[in-house]
């Protein structure tokens, strides 16, 4: 690409020489832009800095053919970060020399820390007490707003939650069973081998029926449903804090809790339940298939059995648990997805947040479920 | 001389909505170009198909003579690396700090050791005119008018030979507007280099431009200096030049009276 007229552009190169009067001398000519430097400014700085060691050096730059900030860059710090006194410089390239002193004044370096650790950890249990606090004052304001709902019933955000509901209910049918019937097949293979060595084959029922019902149910469908759709709110609110969309609705007087949190927690309050009932059910049906092949319990026996073993209270207690696990599964989403940083970072961190606390949380409620219940619904006919 | 830009015959569809027909743009080496038409005329499209974003449907874009289609992985990356895009929102990393967002592309060479990497960045943000202590801060925490400034740092930090900028002007105050065509004018004037932008603003377009395509029905209706631009009797550009502000702008810069000179055959400049 170049032209015929105008001379070759040469590697850059450093040449040592002596000067007139006797002094030690260095002249760099070439190229010193950054197409050219790529490849090899390490050496050639590392050569420079030799040569630079004598600080009575004449320095010949006037040959350099093209000059750019990286290179002069490169020089000048070779150079100690400060120009020699005896210098030649090509008209033209003084441009590039001229504003390089004040880079020397570089931004002071952080001190060091001897507490860090003590402060790491004292940050960590600020952070969860700020997000206790945050959590806390977002079901405070909900309540307030929802006082102020039932006063105007018809201005409650009923087409938002009947689209949450869809959204975090219907759409979440498929995966729910799915993952419902094969747990339900897996937990019978297993149990069936054991029982038949006992000779307890009907026990299974019994086994599935109180294990489904009362925990595995409501457990697979809420950590489901944390991974598809805590995420998914989490997500949508932050990106509406980076888009600055949550900014808007607050300066129209639109509060979002009404708005965009309500419908959230109420459709996952409702939802969650129902999912709750409909992945039991086709876990018991795959449970069910599985001990037909087993052990030979046919799949009417099996159901006309299942009321006996499992006293009724049990679905009750699912369900609410369905209506707890929902609603903090919508509502630590929520807190998440309101903190966000207007960055692409946070809201990454934010999910990935969102999904392991509600997770967590729902397991911890399970348990707090258990231990007060522990005495309802477990009959031992 | 190898023109910077050659583009011949773009043709640029989404959907059936044509936005290019039949285009071509010749920039050579030095020039600062300034793209200008009506929103949604297809100037934003236009850049990105130079910069190889897009793919035209039919037509070529060469860029130091090297055409984007058809050309090794390789030969594309480097033209890369001799390009500098400031984009119209800033586009710096949200995750990275300012100081992480200039240093990125130079510590991508892996040529340059830390020190080096260190003294660069804060030479470009001297630059451009942001003061060292926001060094640190993430984007998330800067004005537009500051991310304006360190996407041009950052786009800078290369010393590429040719400089794209989608709308560099806009959302800054006049004040600092002003000092962004200044700062852009001293570049060019240092470092020779060849500008293609996108702009609204009069002031940065009339001060800047050596050559202003005007972008309509779908193709360069103009292609020239200021002056043979404001000769033609397009709508648009009747609007757009000899408005209220536009004709403001235009004698600030005398440039209707070189216009009025010249329709009495005594060529000014
Ligand atoms: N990815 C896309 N898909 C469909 N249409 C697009 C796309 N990008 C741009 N357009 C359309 O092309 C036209 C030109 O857009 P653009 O180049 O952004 O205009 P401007 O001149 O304002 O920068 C507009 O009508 C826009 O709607
Ligand atoms: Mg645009």
């Amino acid at each position: 690409m170049q032209q015929a007229s105008a001379p070759a552009v040469l590697d850059p190169e450093v040449t040592q020489s002596r000067a007139a009067n006797g002094a030690p001398a260095a002249a760099l000519s070439g190229a010193w832009d950054i197409r050219a430097l790529e490849s090899r400014a390490r050496s050639l700085k590392s050569q420079l800095k030799q040569l630079a060691a004598d600080p009575g050096r004449h320095w010949d730059l006037s040959r350099i053919q093209r000059l750019d900030h990286i290179g002069a860059l490169l020089i000048w710090q070779a150079w100690g970060k400060r120009r020699p006194a005896d210098l030649a410089l090509a008209h033209g390239h003084e441009v590039f020399f001229s504003n390089l002193d004040s880079a020397a004044a570089a931004v002071p370096a952080a001190p060091f820390d001897a507490l860090r650790l003590v402060r790491a950890l004292g940050a960590v249990m600020l952070i969860a007490g700020e997000h206790l606090r945050g959590i806390v004052q977002l079901i405070g304001q909900i309540l307030i707003d929802s006082f102020v709902l039932l006063r105007h019933p018809l201005h409650g955000p009923w087409r938002e939650i009947s689209a949450s509901v869809y959204r975090v209910g219907t759409q979440a049918l498929g995966i729910t069973a799915l993952v419902g019937f094969l747990i339900g097949v897996v937990l019978s293979y297993l149990s069936a081998e054991q029982l038949k060595a006992f000779g307890a084959n009907i026990f299974i029922i019994n086994l599935l029926g109180m294990g489904i019902v009362r925990e595995l149910g409501p457990v697979i469908a809420a950590v489901l449903v944390a991974g598809r759709s805590g995420s998914a709110i989490t997500a949508q609110l932050g990106v509406m804090r980076v888009t600055e969309e949550l900014d808007a609705l607050t300066v129209m007087g639109i509060p979002h809790t009404v708005r965009l949190i309500l419908p959230k927690i109420v459709a996952l309050a409702i939802a969650m339940p129902l999912l709750i009932l409909w992945t039991s059910g086709i876990a018991l049906i795959g449970g069910a298939l599985a001990a037909n092949t087993q052990l030979g319990i046919s799949v009417h026996s099996f159901f006309s059995g299942l009321p006996d073993a499992v006293p009724g209270v049990n679905l009750w207690l699912a369900m609410g648990k369905g209506i707890v696990f929902g609603g903090l599964i919508a509502l630590v989403a929520c807190h998440f997805g309101l903190r966000v940083q207007p960055n692409t970072e946070s809201l990454g961190i934010g999910t990935t947040n969102s999904v392991v606390t509600s997770i967590t949380a729902v397991i911890i409620a399970d348990a707090v479920f258990a231990v007060i219940f522990s005495d309802v619904g477990i009959s031992l006919s | 001389m190898i023109p910077v830009i050659e583009v011949a015959g773009l043709w640029t569809q989404f959907g059936d909505h044509v936005v290019h027909k039949d285009l071509n743009l010749t920039v050579m080496p030095g020039e600062v170009v300034s793209l200008v038409g009506g929103s949604g005329s297809g100037k934003t499209t236009l850049m990105r198909q130079i910069l190889g974003l897009e793919q035209p449907a039919r037509g070529s874009v060469k860029v130091f003579g090297i055409p984007l289609q058809g050309s090794s992985v390789q030969l594309v990356q480097k033209i890369r690396k001799r390009w500098g895009v400031l984009f119209q929102e800033g586009a710096l990393y949200s995750a990275l700090s300012v100081f992480d967002n200039i240093a990125l592309p130079l510590r991508e060479l892996r040529a340059f050791d830390e020190d080096f990497v260190r003294d660069m960045v804060m030479l470009k943000l001297d630059m451009v005119d942001i003061e060292r202590r926001h060094a640190s801060k993430m984007p998330a925490d800067l004005s537009g008018g500051m991310i304006k400034r360190i996407a041009l740092a950052r786009a800078l930090v290369l010393e590429p030979e040719l400089v794209f900028l989608d709308e560099p002007t806009a959302g800054l105050d006049p004040d600092r507007s002003e000092s962004f065509v200044t700062l852009i004018r001293s570049l060019h004037e240092k470092l020779n280099l060849t500008v293609v932008m996108v702009t609204h603003d009069l002031d940065t377009l009339v001060s800047l431009s050596d050559k202003i395509a005007v972008l309509a029905e779908q193709k360069l209706i103009v292609y020239g200096s200021l002056r043979e631009a404001i000769s033609v009797k397009h709508p648009f550009i009747v609007n757009f030049f000899l408005g209220e502000r536009g004709l403001r702008a235009l004698s600030a810069v005398g440039a209707l009276e070189k216009n009025r000179d010249r329709t009495t055959g005594n060529e000014g400049r």
